[in-house]
Formats: C-alpha cells, structure tokens, sequence
C-alpha cells in the first residue's frame, strides 16, 4: 500500500466536489480495491469513502413501484430488505461470503464492472436505472466492457432502480477458487418481455442474451430454450475453463434460472 | 506400557481436548511476527519477475539512499557464504552421484524462477524497504523458461548451466530387480498401464513464513526466530552449511508455528539474510511473506508424471509394478527434495500387496519453477495414488470387483514381518479388517438403491474404495545413512522432574498443528500415575531442547514420543531408587502405582511428589549411591519404520451437465496402531483428507510456458473449504500396533492425505463408467471444467 490521504464526507454533493482532486479516488465497500491497494496496484492521493452518505443508504420502494437501492448499500442490506424483488435479494445473499456481504456495496460493484460479478447480471437482466450524481443511465447503456462503464471521471453511483419484474432467478456456477461467477445468468420476465443477462462468461463483460430472451418471451417454460446455443468464442478462457466450457454453462445456467424463476 | 483404549483418567486413550486451542482460540497464540523487539528493522526482498534470466547489473545506488534504508544486500555479498544443501545424497543407476548445483542464499549470476530472491533491502518500515525494493535497478536478461518435464530432459534451455543437464538423477529401485520385473511384465498374461500426473500442490500453511534476527554485539550470539518446523535442523544447517555461525552462538526459536505441511521443514535463504543484516546491523532484523510471497516461493508439492503398469495373472493375481517417474524439483534442491520421490515413494511401490516385482525408476528434474519438495505425505501420496488407481483401471479391464481384486493380493495377517518387494519389512497389519470395517461404514450393500435415487435427480452416482500403505516415523539412522541421508534420524527427550513434583518434558519434536501439547503428557502421565496437567511441553527453542530431528513424516509419537517414554523409564528407575531408600527397602521391591511408590505387599509407600521433593533436598539422602535430582534425557532410534495402513471409500455425485463432482459419503478405516489421543487422531484424518479432497478436486497449481504463477493467490488457486467437505466417517479402533516402539504407535499426521486422492478420482471414474461414458483417466485436480471436457471429448 501507498501512503493516502482518506475523507469520508456525509452528503453527495461533498464527495463528489472530494473527488474533484487529482487522483482521489471514490471507496465503497472497498471488496476490490483494498486488496488492489494492498498490492500496490494503484497509488490514488485521496480515498473518498463514501460510506457515510445518509442519502445513499438502505432500500425503498418507488412511486413507480421500482426497488431502489442506495449507492452505499451493502448486499447483506438488500438481502434482507429488498424483499418485494425476491430475485434480486436472492442474487444479493449469495455474492461473496459474509464478510463481503457486510462490506460490499452495490454502487462499488456496478462502478467496477468486474466481468464475473454477479450485480451487472442482476442490474441488466432487470433493466435497471443507474442513478448518479448528475444523470440517470440505463443499463443497457450503463455496461460497456470489462471493468468499463458509462460512468465519467469523479461521477458517483448514488442510487440504483429496479423494475420489479414478474417472476426471477439469478443462478450461479462458481469459480471453484474465488467463487466468483464462472458463469451467471439472471433471467427476469416482465410484462412486456423476458431479459436474460449473463455474467462471467464473456471477454466483453457482462451481455443480454437475446435469442434466449426472444425464446422466453414467446414461451416462458422450462424447455423452450431448445436447441439454442452459444459460441464459446468471444468467451473467456483460463485456467478454470475453456471458451467453449463457458458457453455450455450459459445455457445450462439460463435453463436452471428459468426452472426455478416458473 | 498400558495400552488400553478406552481410559478417561486423562492418561493413554483419552480424548483430552487440546489444551493449545485455547490460546490458538482466543488470539493468544505468540507467533514469530508477533515478536517485537526494541530497535527492529525490516527486510523486504527484490524478486525475479521472469522464469529464468541472467542477472547483468544490479544498481542499488538509488534505493540505498532513500530514507530509511539501512543497507541493501545482494547476490554478491553472500557469494562466499556456503549454499543451502540437499539432506539426502542420491545416486543415479549408472552409481554417479546426483547433480546438486549451489542454492546461494540470494540470486547471483542467475535468476531463476519467478519469485527468486536477488536482493534484499532492511529500512527503519517495512514501507520504507517496499520503496528501496521498487527502486533497485537490475538489468536481468531474460532467457527462454524451462517449465515442462519433458521439455526440460531434452536439454535446451538449462536451470544450472555449469550442471550441463536439468536432470538432478536418473533413480532404480531395486536396480538389481529391473530385468526380472521386465521380463515377468513381458510375459505376463494381463498388463494395464496408466499414465498419470500427481498435480503440484502449493502448501498454503494458514501462518506466512517469518523469520526474525537478533544479534547481540555484547556477547555475539544470534537468536533467529522463525517458522520452523524443527529448529535444531535449521541452526545445524545454517551453521555447519550456510553462514558457519557456531552452533553453540546461534539460537534457533521456532515460537508458535501456524501450520507447516511439509513447508517450514527447510532452511530458505531469508533465514540467513536476516541473520546476516542484524549482524552487520548490529539490529534486530524482521521478514514476513506476503501471501504472494508464501505462493512463489514456499516449497512446493507433488508434481510427478508417471508411467505405471501393473502386470497379473488372468485371475488378477498380482504379478509386477513397474513405474517410470518424472520429478520436478523446481529451480533449485530443497533439503528434502531428493528423498521425496525416491525413497519416500519408489519403497512404497508395493503397496499393501503380495507382489513379487517392483521397479521403480525416477528422474528429478530442474525447471523454472518454484523449489519442490515434501509436502503432506511425501512421496507415499504419489505412490499410492499410482497404485491404487492402476488397480482400479485392471480391475475393470479384468471385469473384476476393485474390492475382491485388492483382497486377493493383499499382505495377510499370518505373513508379518513382511519384505515388500520394494524393499521395507512391514511388521504388522489386517488389511482385510480394515477393507471389512470399510465396506460396512460406507454401507457398499446400499450404494445401488442410491444410485439409482441419483440418476432421477440427473446426477452420476459412483464408488471408490482403495487401500493405502505409508512409511512413518521415518528412521532408522544406520539404514537411512546408507541410502543416503546426511542427517540422522532419531529423536530425543528430557524429562525434568520438579522439585515440587511437576514436570517439564523438552522434546525434539515441535508441535504446529499436531497437538504434541495435549498428547504428549498423557503418555508420561499415564507411565507417572500423575496427573497431565501438571506435565509441561517444551519445544520449539534449541537453548532449551535436547538435538531432535523435529516433525515432519508423521514421526513425532512413534519416534520422539518412544524417546519420551525411555527417558521416563529412566525417571521410574531413579525415583524407585530414591523411594527404596526413604522407604527403607530393596529397589527391587518397589511397585509404582497410581504416582505412588509401594514396597509391595506392604502398605508403605511414598508419593511421587515426595520422592521429588527428596531428590532435590536430598536430607537423609544416600549420596554416595544416588545423585541428587531427577532428570533424564533419552535418545531414541528405531529399528524400521512404522506401517500405518487403511482403507478408504468414496462416494460422489458428478452432475453431467456441469462436471461438477460433490462428495456424498467419505469412510476412513485406519490402522494407526495404538491410540494416545483418538479425537487428536481424528482430527489429523479429517484434515488430511481435506487437502486430499483439494487435491483431488481442486487445487490445481498452473505456471505458463514463461513460468508465470497463473494460480499465485486466492483467487486462482483454489483450497478447499467447509462446503466442499462430507461429513467423514473415520474409525481407527483395533489397530495392529507397531512391534518395535514401546507405544506401540505408527503415526495418523499423513494418512488421509495419502490415502484419499486416489479415492475420489476412482469413485468419479466409477460414476462415469456407470453413466455410460468411456472414461478410464482423468488427471487431478478433477474441476468441474476439466470433467466436463472429458465428458464432451471425442469418442466417449
């Protein structure tokens, strides 16, 4: 670890004008970049935590009937709370372990984008809004690669959205190691059509699987994925799997959710 | 000696709980980064991030003046010192003696794996030392890696250019015995041939290793603290070997040691920079490994690729093993690293059977890797392994049941003393007991009703059951001297009687993990009629304890605990001796019972504690014949090995759509001879079938073709945890004791890790082969990516 200057601010507006600084950096939960710190992988002058952001804590219902999620909220928080999305509560209290339950929160998750996190599948199956400081990005626009997102330099993810949709499930291989997802799909089925999001398995981050979700929206039971298949290129592939491995989980994956979610 | 094992009293056969958990369990346990000592530096190491490389410069101008650095040391400063050696000499069969290029204590000339420490920088933080460190400018030129074994014995690139060869030695075991298991293979009705790869495994001990120096400038001795599995192993090689500090200047502690494996046997080239800083310092120097460090650079496992056949008769009676082995050695010998896949592996290769024909041959292999050497096991788990899973793949081909196949080669109980053609004499054993034990725990008659409950739910139900034999307590010295050891290997003990009647016991094992703490009393209390909790353990701190050998080989109770009971046998002499006088009889007719001393049939008798007191204020005390006090010291050397032996069973469910194995039932029947502790026995099984688990599942240690560490932390390298276990049957009741140590005792410190790998992969080929897939191999660690794969190749 680097030497760093730390601040922990109590209102939105004060963090954001923190990192302003050059080289501050915004600290969640800190699951990811503590041990990226420890390695000495990264060298900001100043940690934001954020923390402490009243406005950014808990779970709550919209007018709009969506679940909204506080940027600063941790898994073990909407576990427990966001009982009116049974899916996504579910997706919450299996990511990590306790530890990282109790720490991890869902803005530090959706800013860092990690291709085998299990919130981008959850965030982008349910078509979920992505509030910040200064906008409200969709998720479909929001994901854009491994580790990369629509967010810009010193912008804070203070809020996240969730359609509650019909019926879910969030399904989950681990990696046998970090447990993180090898392979993770959500499926969610709304009113007007079924979004199936996948995460862990591709070289491009977390993606929609649009063939399934034409399939479940025309015919939402346990067989009517059929025949459909992904390529395992474009698939990441190491030591825990081949593109071609991945590929199959997905589907695999995507059928379990579907049983379950019926 | 009682061997009853069923007491309570707190003697021999109680299931004491171990009085250590309770500072281990409230964070009172004093490890050796827990040490702090006035005016301590930190040493913080520069390590090669390539393979393999020529070192052409090294500019340490820039680090040695930022602030707080203290000195920088690289491979030059050492380039006078001794190397760190190999403990074991082997010959190749041609009779030439294996290659042993120098193990410098930093890199010089030559790096050579990633992790290889070329230079070493002590700063008033360790903070301070981390920025030194990033600051130092070597010029390595890097060169082409050898990873692959295979690669590597073609010559090529080279790890020791001046050795002109990567291969160490070219081993036979028995040599004189090759032509005959050739040509009994070649005329052998039925031969099944497996080639498998036992996986490197990283040890991954809970507690980093650690290693502090402190050198006093008044009287100029050394104290090193560090995790070590056995401190005067260490001290004898630093100082006869290394830096040539006089032992009897050099004191070696090895405090609370957070688990070791097989790892913290050996001297590591930290050790001896952290001596030398603090000398030329005239300050305590500290080092502590991260966990990336501990990846790299820890001793590794395993890691043999193999050949086996095993030849029969059509009725499968057992005819010639014979295995072609490829070591790895990693970069540079590790103390134990020739012995490893030699005697501790190719003598085991007839494993609990009557086989007339073994052969072993093994090549070690220098690669850019990573040092291997022993780890839980050491070379048994390996030999096992090939055995028992070749017995398997011939059963099937033979269409015969594993179990029956195994039964009808087994050693019987009227065959002991038993000479395995590998060369041991087995003293005793009933593996058909513990095969009968086995089948019933695991309840064999009821696996076909749950298989078929498997296959409704879509999941692959199979069975493994297998045997294993090990070579414990690893002695004796005469023997092991003409095989080549350059150590001996006995073991010793000190019994300090208190005046007040307590005791200290000082013994050469040292306990980190194993429970010697809780156990080892229980012996002499048991032999005292005393109570064992007024019986003290000392270990760990060479100024304290007699010159033992330490723990490792699942040797501490069949060889230091043997020293422990002469030296109490000694104490018992003395004392009868000193009570006979107080008593006013013949020594001859004293009786101890229950810690009192009686002139039998009479109701005289004085208590072991007054038999104390009196020798330490010997009033009235006939000093012409005895001298004051009690304390004796005992040096123990068997006379073979102990033979702990088992039986194990399997049973998993791998989900064919994923390849993922889960482990539904596990039984462990065992012959550990007799019992001091059975829940610390139990303990020790479950945790060696927990790395045998990982590593037959999941550990899985990878390096690239530039000997990268793909697997160098968490979340790649994957140990096994409280989900991925079953809920173990194990039984160790009505073991055969061991017929040449006064306890009767073989050792359980290994066993479940020997014993279990080739269980759960024979109970996942069992499942495909019944799911109809034409499986015959897969190599560890069985990940649900690799199953699938096997499961998805062409042609199954």
């Amino acid at each position: 670890m680097y030497n760093f200057e730390m601040t922990r601010p109590s209102t939105i507006a004060d963090a954001v004008k923190a990192l302003k600084e050059e080289d501050a950096q915004a600290l969640g939960g800190g699951q990811t970049l503590i041990p990226t710190l420890k390695q000495r992988l990264a060298m900001p002058s100043i940690l934001v935590s954020l923390t402490a952001i009243g406005e950014m804590q808990g779970v709550c219902m919209s007018d709009a009937g969506e679940v909204c999620v506080g940027g600063a909220t941790t898994h073990a928080t909407v576990a427990r709370e966001a009982t009116a999305y049974p899916g996504l509560a579910a997706m919450a209290a299996r990511i990590g372990d306790p530890a990282v339950r109790n720490r991890g929160t869902i803005g530090g998750s959706l800013a860092n984008n990690d291709p085998s996190a299990c919130y981008p599948a959850a965030a982008l199956a349910s078509g979920a809004s992505i509030i910040t400081n200064s906008r409200e990005i969709a998720a479909d626009d929001y994901f854009q690669g491994m580790f990369t997102t629509a967010l810009e330099e010193g912008e804070v993810v203070t809020e996240v959205r969730f359609p509650v949709p019909e019926k879910s499930h969030y399904e989950k291989f681990v990696q046998p190691a970090s447990r993180f997802a090898l392979v993770g799909v959500m499926v969610a089925k709304y009113a007007d059509g079924v979004r199936v999001a996948v995460t862990g398995a591709s070289e491009s981050g977390v993606f929609r699987w649009t063939e399934a979700e034409a399939a479940l929206s025309a015919n939402f039971t346990a067989d009517a994925l059929g025949d459909l298949s992904l390529d395992g290129d474009g698939m990441i592939a190491d030591l825990h799997g081949s593109g071609a491995y991945r590929a199959h989980l997905v589907k695999v994956m995507t059928g379990r959710a579907l049983k379950a979610a019926i | 000696m009682p061997k009853d094992n069923t007491q309570t009293d707190g003697g021999i056969g109680a299931s004491t709980l171990r009085r250590e958990d309770i500072r281990f369990l409230t964070g009172e346990g004093m490890y050796t980064d827990d040490i702090q000592l006035q005016g301590q530096t930190h040493a913080v190491f520069a390590r090669s991030d390539v393979a393999n490389g020529v070192i052409k410069s090294i500019d340490t101008s820039v680090a040695a003046a930022m602030p707080g650095v203290l000195a920088v040391f690289t491979g030059a400063d050492f380039a006078e010192v001794g190397g760190n050696p190999a403990g074991w000499l082997i010959n190749s069969r041609d009779g030439e003696p294996m290659k042993e290029p120098k193990r410098p204590v930093l890199a010089h000339g030559k790096v050579r794996h990633v992790g290889d420490a070329y230079a070493a920088v002590i700063a008033e933080t360790r903070a301070q030392a981390m920025d030194a460190v990033a600051a130092i400018e070597a010029d390595i030129q890097e060169l082409p890696a050898v990873i692959n074994m295979a690669d590597a014995v073609k010559g090529g690139s080279l790890v020791h250019d001046e050795i002109e060869t990567n291969v160490c030695f070219d081993w036979g075991w028995i040599e004189d015995n090759r032509a005959a298991t050739d040509a009994a293979i070649k005329a052998a009705p039925h031969v099944t041939t497996l080639e498998l790869v036992n996986n490197r495994l990283v040890p991954n001990a809970m507690e980093p290793r650690a290693s502090t120096a402190d050198y006093n400038k008044g009287t100029g001795e050394y104290t090193l603290y560090t995790t070590s599995q056995n401190p005067h192993l260490t001290r004898l090689l630093i100082s006869a070997f290394v830096l040539g500090i006089p032992e009897n200047k050099l004191r070696v502690i090895a405090p609370d040691v957070g688990g070791g494996f097989g790892s913290k046997i050996y001297h590591y080239g930290e050790e001896a920079l952290v001596l030398a800083a603090s000398k030329k310092l005239k300050r305590p120097v500290r080092w502590t490994a991260s966990r990336s460090e501990s990846f790299l650079t820890d001793a590794h496992g395993r890691d043999h690729v193999t050949k086996i056949e095993l030849a029969c008769e059509k009725d499968g009676t057992f005819i010639a093993f014979r295995t072609e082995t490829m070591a790895n050695v990693g970069a540079y010998l590790s103390n134990f690293s020739t012995v490893t896949p030699t005697f501790l592996h190719g003598t085991l290769m007839a494993g609990n059977y009557t086989v007339p024909n073994v052969y072993v041959n093994v090549k070690a292999v220098f690669t850019n890797t990573a040092p291997v050497d022993a780890y839980r096991g050491a070379g048994r788990p390996e030999a096992t392994y090939s055995i028992e899973r070749v017995i398997d793949m011939t059963a099937r081909e033979l269409g015969m049941d594993p179990v029956e196949l195994r039964r009808m080669n087994f050693v019987k109980p009227d065959q002991y003393p038993y000479a395995s053609a590998a060369g041991l004499e087995y003293d005793s054993g009933n593996y058909d007991r513990q095969m009968d034990k086995l089948e019933a725990m695991i309840d064999r008659d009821g696996f076909e009703a749950r298989r078929i409950e498997s296959a409704k739910n879509g999941k692959l139900r199979g069975l493994g059951l297998n045997a294993y034999i090990e070579a414990c307590g690893i002695a004796p010295s005469n023997l092991v001297g003409i095989l080549g050891a350059r150590v001996g290997l006995y073991d010793a003990a000190t019994v300090r009687v208190n005046a007040t009647g307590s005791l200290a016991v000082m013994v050469g094992a040292h306990s980190h993990g194993q429970g010697h703490e809780t156990a080892f009393p229980q012996i002499v209390a048991d032999m005292l009629g005393i109570d064992p909790e007024s019986i003290e353990i000392v270990h760990g701190d060479t100024a304290k304890i007699p010159f033992g050998m330490g723990t490792y080989g699942s040797r501490s109770l069949a060889v230091c605990g043997s020293a422990m009971v002469r030296a109490t046998e000694k104490i018992i002499v003395k004392a009868k001796k000193i009570a006979a006088h107080m008593l006013e009889a013949s020594d001859a007719d004293i009786e101890l019972v229950d810690g009192q001393f009686t002139v039998a049939g009479t109701d005289k008798s004085v208590s072991f504690g007054e038999v104390a007191l009196k020798a330490y204020i010997p009033h009235q005390y006939p000093i012409e014949d005895i001298e004051p006090g009690l304390e004796e010291t005992a040096f123990y050397d068997p006379a073979n090995f102990t033979y702990p032996s088992g039986a194990y069973a399997c049973e998993v469910e791998v989900d064919p759509e994923t390849g993922k194995v889960t482990i539904e039932k596990f039984a462990a029947a065992d012959d550990f001879g007799n019992i001091i502790n059975p829940m610390i026995v139990t303990g020790q099984v479950h945790g060696g079938i927990g790395q045998g688990i990982g590593q037959a599942l999941i550990e899985q240690t990878s390096y690239d073709s530039d000997g990268q560490l793909l697997s160098a932390s968490y979340m790649d390298y994957a140990m096994p945890r409280a989900d991925d276990m079953p809920f173990y049957q194990v039984n160790h009741d009505d073991g055969t004791p061991c017929t040449h140590n006064p306890l009767g005792v073989k050792g359980c410190g290994e066993a479940g890790a020997i014993g279990s790998p080739p269980t759960v992969v024979n109970a996942v080929i069992d499942a495909l082969q019944r799911g109809g897939k034409n499986i015959t191999h897969i190599d560890m660690p069985l990940t649900p990516s690799r199953v699938w794969d096997a499961m998805n190749a062409k042609g199954v």
